[in-house]
């Protein structure tokens, strides 16, 4: 299993790359002329392509957190190694479930 | 040589006395040309301490059973200078770390030991005596990945070194994923897969940060960080081929 999750890391690190440097970029380019509800929505309805864009984001983001976060909290504390798969397991899925809706909202 | 032929000033050196409570005990010596640390420790139980236990044996740089923590960083000390290390003309010597203390500067180094095996590093061939041996080019690919790793002396330097291991009771260390590199490396071994998965089992290079500090320390100036980086790389690609 700790092979899957290194894959899994990895990929997604390589995915969320240049994802998150897009992201970044357009936040900088957006607020040039101010930051409104209006003109993000105005962006993003009706758009599948920041649809997938952004969900592509929340699913890497929502594996390559928590395994990450299970690493660390396995370094620092003692916790039961069965508590922390659960625990990462519940912020993974909550990441996903927040993401998506956030994304299906502004579509 | 009587003990003031070359004698000049006096160095501090504080030493760990105790096993896991224990405290840092302060002697005084006089300084020498050509002194390594480990004369130092030897001075100090011949002539002022004759309890204080520590572990040599060659004396020389080749078996690695000497190595301690000086002021701060885990060394070979019977080939550590002084003048390389005393700072503000003090020595703190204390014993390996992330192993159990025994005695003043001696470590029980079996769980360094456990984690070779829990690596999968036990060589396992099935050629006879009866069989040719095997043909391993040296400059193939994968013995010139092996040879890079192959000197390892088992002096746990990089294990101490390791904060990986510090923080992750179940982490392999630094020296039995490169134990494990070299055999994946190794044609003859015939548990190359097995070794594989151990070393990306529970504990296994996944959870190195890639800090480099075993390679920073390592006496023989091995990479095991090169080595765990290899096996990294074979999750994506697999076992090694030629």
């Amino acid at each position: 299993m700790e092979r899957s999750l290194f894959l899994a890391q990895r990929i997604t690190a390589m995915i969320l790359a240049p994802l998150v440097i897009i992201h970044l970029g357009l936040i900088l380019f957006s607020v040039q002329g101010g930051l409104t509800a209006a003109e993000i929505l105005d962006r993003t309805q009706g758009n599948i392509g920041w649809a997938l864009f952004y969900s592509l984001f929340v699913v890497s983001a929502a594996i390559h957190a928590p395994i990450g976060l299970r690493h660390v909290i396995n370094e620092w504390t003692s916790m039961p190694q069965r508590w922390v798969n659960a625990l990462v397991m519940l912020l993974g899925g909550a990441l996903l479930l927040l993401g998506l809706r956030a994304v299906f909202a502004v579509y | 040589m009587s003990p003031t032929d070359t004698a000049s000033e006096l160095l501090k050196v504080r030493i760990w006395r105790g096993r896991e409570q224990g405290c840092l005990v302060d002697y005084e010596i006089e300084t020498r040309k050509n002194q390594t640390v480990l004369d130092v420790v030897t001075e100090i139980q011949r002539r002022l301490e004759p309890t204080l236990a520590y572990r040599f044996a060659c004396r020389v740089g080749v078996c690695g059973s000497c190595a301690m923590t000086v002021n701060g960083r885990p060394r070979w000390t019977c080939r550590t200078h002084i003048k390389n290390v005393v700072t503000d003309g003090t020595l703190t010597i204390e014993p390996l770390r992330n192993l159990p203390r025994l005695k003043d500067l001696v470590c029980d180094m079996a769980p360094f030991i456990d984690t070779w095996e829990k690596a999968g590093a036990p060589f396992s061939g099935n050629a006879t005596r009866h069989d040719k041996p095997a043909t391993v080019r040296p400059d193939s690919a994968m013995r010139l990945a092996a040879d890079a790793a192959l000197q390892c002396i088992s002096c746990a330097v990089c294990y101490s070194a390791c904060d990986v291991v510090d923080w992750n009771p179940d982490y392999i260390g630094p020296a039995g994923l490169n134990r494990a590199w070299t055999l994946i490396n190794d044609v003859r071994h015939n548990k190359r897969e097995a070794t594989f998965q151990l070393a990306f089992g529970t504990g296994g290079c996944g959870s190195c940060h890639s800090h480099g500090n075993c390679t920073r320390h390592c006496p023989v100036e091995l990479r095991p960080s090169e080595s765990i980086a290899g096996l990294k790389r074979a999750a994506f690609s697999g076992l090694p081929t030629d």
